[in-house]
């Protein structure tokens, strides 16, 4: 009998604590936690790193804070490996039970760990990977681009180079699936001959007979979409290789970006690009950001920081939005598509499968005042655009 | 046109295969005469990527960091076999291929730890950096051919050292006949220190002239490993001039798939198709021809006569 009492009592314990528990689940959350899991090592690692140093910036910007909440970030690398990448978001989502899931880099992994994340009713906030799929008929309620989605950048370039009359263009690019999409989207735009098409696997860092048949090709233009290290191999070898004086080489805004002129350097000097930001836009927010990075990092932002940077203000904005209760998701999602937050690109706002309509714009490598080789803003290429999926898109419930 | 073509991508073919070589030779070596699997000899060439990359940066030279970095590997390989590895002669090729497993994953962390995750960035030195025009419409990387001038030196001068040396001698009796070798004298504890600080700084070499082609990371050494196993299974074990040939062959045909495969495809099936079944099909030649010379004949082209 005195044992029964006992664990009778114990029992009803346990349930009152349990509705406590419940009870104060219904609240306020008393802190944010958020799953950074990015590309940290690697070819793609400066990306991955850019991303969270932008990320990182933000969260110094509202003191730590998220929407008033304080923010835990728990950063883990994905190695680029859709595999361990998968084994590394469970963790993130089962044990560590984070709010926002954000960071990766490369296509392929998001596409592993999609499924994983929508599936446990968990946000997230790409700030890069915008694969074809989520945007069009695998749309996901849970998924939100404050980059821009794959074809993007490269529709950019293809209008930008059928604009100034090139004929015959090379096309390169790595074998999976942000590679085909970025293609697709430059010859959604560019009407003239393609003269050669190449993918080579995403480990590839020798572009020799790549190089070889871009010149037996005798294109006039040359477009990559390599990312990272990649890209950084393949300007030097094409300029090595004497290509840059019959070719004109195009890219898409990270393959010329600060990281890989950092790298290369002034044979960089005229290679056209496009992007969705640029370090010289004027609007404060965007100046504030440029120069906070750049006084705590000690290098110009790329738009993989500008991206990381705007994921923090988003979540920021979301989180104030609901007064820090994030169990309500359909509030949640109510907060994030309206994107209140000043993002360092100026106007932004999300199309209805979560990805934005937003401008983009040309640049140009040159020497800026100070004597640096820098990106220079020429203009607009695209007003408030939206990618080409949308419309394939419908939204499933929460 | 397509003469050029052919003549450019038998180059690049070349400065792989090359490369190739100078890490099979080591590899091959060990394997032939101490029957050993070294599954960190992959790691040796990352270290010395890494080595010379350091020296390069810290000295502003490329030519010291190439020495200073060779040098140090090949220490480093000596150190590695005087404490670890020879503890391993005796054992099978389990024990071999498990323990060197764990220095393959100790020194990926232990670089990881020591230069950090990302790549570092290193450009061929200025005077090679730009092309050479050598012939009308045909101008090819001064650095790539100077890794194929520096591979056939090295060839060159290790097919003199394994002809025309005391030490050749021993290696050479040691590949075609352990035991016999063993039985005659030749101080084997001696020559396997010797010869695997020569597989090292090979390594070197082959990581250090690589360095600014490529880039320098932790985990490199993995996948040229494959390779260069390939190559010594296509050559024959034990077999330098088997590893030459194997290794050209593999650069070869890798670079002729890479750049022929798309052409021929996109005749056949058309650019649509040929687009994604190209790389896929160019990626697994060498492992086809693998598969073929080891059905044909599985002690490899050119084995050693014992």
């Amino acid at each position: 009998m005195k044992i029964n009492a006992y664990s009778l009592s114990r029992i009803t314990w346990a349930a009152a604590a349990a509705l406590t528990l419940l009870a104060s689940a219904a609240q306020a959350a008393d802190k944010v936690k958020v799953g950074m899991l990015s590309t940290l090592s690697g070819p793609g690692a400066g990306l991955g790193v850019d991303i969270r140093d932008g990320f990182n910036l933000a969260l110094k910007h509202s003191a730590g804070k998220l929407g008033g909440l304080p923010a835990e970030v728990i950063v883990a690398d994905d190695q680029g490996k859709p595999d361990a990448a998968k084994q590394t978001a469970e963790r993130l989502l089962k044990q560590d039970k984070v709010d926002f899931m954000t960071g990766v880099v490369f296509s392929n992994v998001m596409l592993a760990v999609g499924k994983p994340i929508f599936d446990s009713k968990t946000f997230y906030i790409s700030a890069n990977a915008g694969p074809s799929q989520y945007a069009g008929t695998q749309c996901n309620p849970y998924f939100f681009n404050v980059a821009w989605q794959n074809d993007n950048l490269h529709e950019a370039v293809g209008k930008t180079v059928q604009d100034k009359g090139f004929k015959k263009v090379a096309l390169l690019a790595p074998n999976y699936p942000a590679g085909k999409d970025a293609l697709a989207g430059f010859k959604r735009y560019f009407k003239g001959e393609i003269a050669s098409e190449a993918y080579t696997p995403l480990n590839q860092l020798d572009y020799g007979a790549e190089l070889s048949r871009m010149r037996a090709s005798g294109a006039d233009a040359v477009y990559i979409f390599l990312p990272g290290g990649l890209g950084i191999n393949f300007i030097k070898q094409f300029v090595g290789a004497g290509l840059s004086k019959d070719m004109t080489l195009f890219g898409p805004g990270f393959s010329a970006d600060e990281d890989v002129i950092r790298a290369v350097g002034e044979p960089m000097l005229g290679m056209f690009n496009s992007s969705q930001w640029a370090h010289d836009m004027q609007n404060p927010v965007n100046k504030r950001f440029v120069a906070d990075f750049q006084k705590d990092y000690g290098r110009l932002p790329t738009l993989y920081a500008s991206q990381g940077y705007d994921a923090a203000r988003l979540m920021d904005a979301a989180v104030r939005d609901v007064k820090g209760n994030l169990t309500d998701k359909a509030a949640l999602r109510k907060a994030i598509t309206a994107a209140k937050f000043e993002s360092v690109r100026g106007a932004f706002k999300f199309n209805s499968n979560g990805y934005p309509i937003q401008d983009y714009y040309l640049r140009v490598i040159t020497r800026d005042a100070q004597g640096r080789v820098t990106n220079r803003t020429l203009g607009t290429v695209f007003k408030n655009h939206a990618d080409a999926y949308a419309g394939e898109c419908k939204m499933p419930a929460l | 046109m397509t003469g050029l073509l052919v003549l450019e991508q038998s180059l690049n073919g070349l400065q792989f295969g090359l490369m190739l070589f100078l890490l099979a030779a080591g590899l091959t070596l060990v394997f032939g005469i101490m029957d050993m699997i070294n599954l960190a000899h992959g790691s040796l060439y990352m270290l010395g990527a890494y080595l010379v990359a350091s020296i390069t940066l810290a000295s502003g030279s490329f030519w010291l960091g190439l020495g200073g970095g060779v040098l140090a590997t090949a220490g480093l390989g000596a150190l590695l076999e005087l404490t670890v590895l020879r503890r391993f002669y005796a054992r099978d090729h389990l024990s071999q291929v498990l323990g060197t497993f764990a220095l393959l994953l100790m020194s990926n962390e232990a670089v990881r730890m020591i230069w950090g995750a990302q790549p570092i960035e290193l450009s061929p030195p200025a005077a090679l950096a730009g092309p050479v025009q050598l012939l009308p419409g045909l101008s090819y990387p001064a650095y790539r051919l100077f890794i194929i001038a520096v591979g056939l030196l090295v060839a060159l001068l290790l097919y003199l050292l394994v002809t025309r040396t005391r030490l050749g001698m021993q290696v050479r009796a040691g590949a075609a006949n352990r035991e016999m070798a063993l039985a005659m004298g030749v101080n084997v504890q001696r020559l396997f220190t010797a010869v695997f600080a020569l597989g090292a700084a090979l390594c070197a070499v082959a990581g250090g002239l690589l360095g600014p082609l490529l880039a320098v990371q932790a985990g490199m050494g993995e996948s040229i490993l494959i390779l260069a196993f390939v190559v010594i299974v296509i050559g024959g074990i034990g077999s330098i001039r088997g590893a030459l040939l194997g290794a050209l062959l593999v650069g070869v045909v890798d670079t002729a798939g890479r750049a022929l495969i798309p052409l021929v495809a996109e005749l056949l099936v058309g650019a649509e198709a040929a687009s994604s079944a190209a790389p896929a099909l160019s990626s697994i030649l060498i492992y086809l021809l693998m598969a073929g010379v080891l059905f044909f004949r599985p002690q490899g082209l050119f084995p050693v006569h014992g």
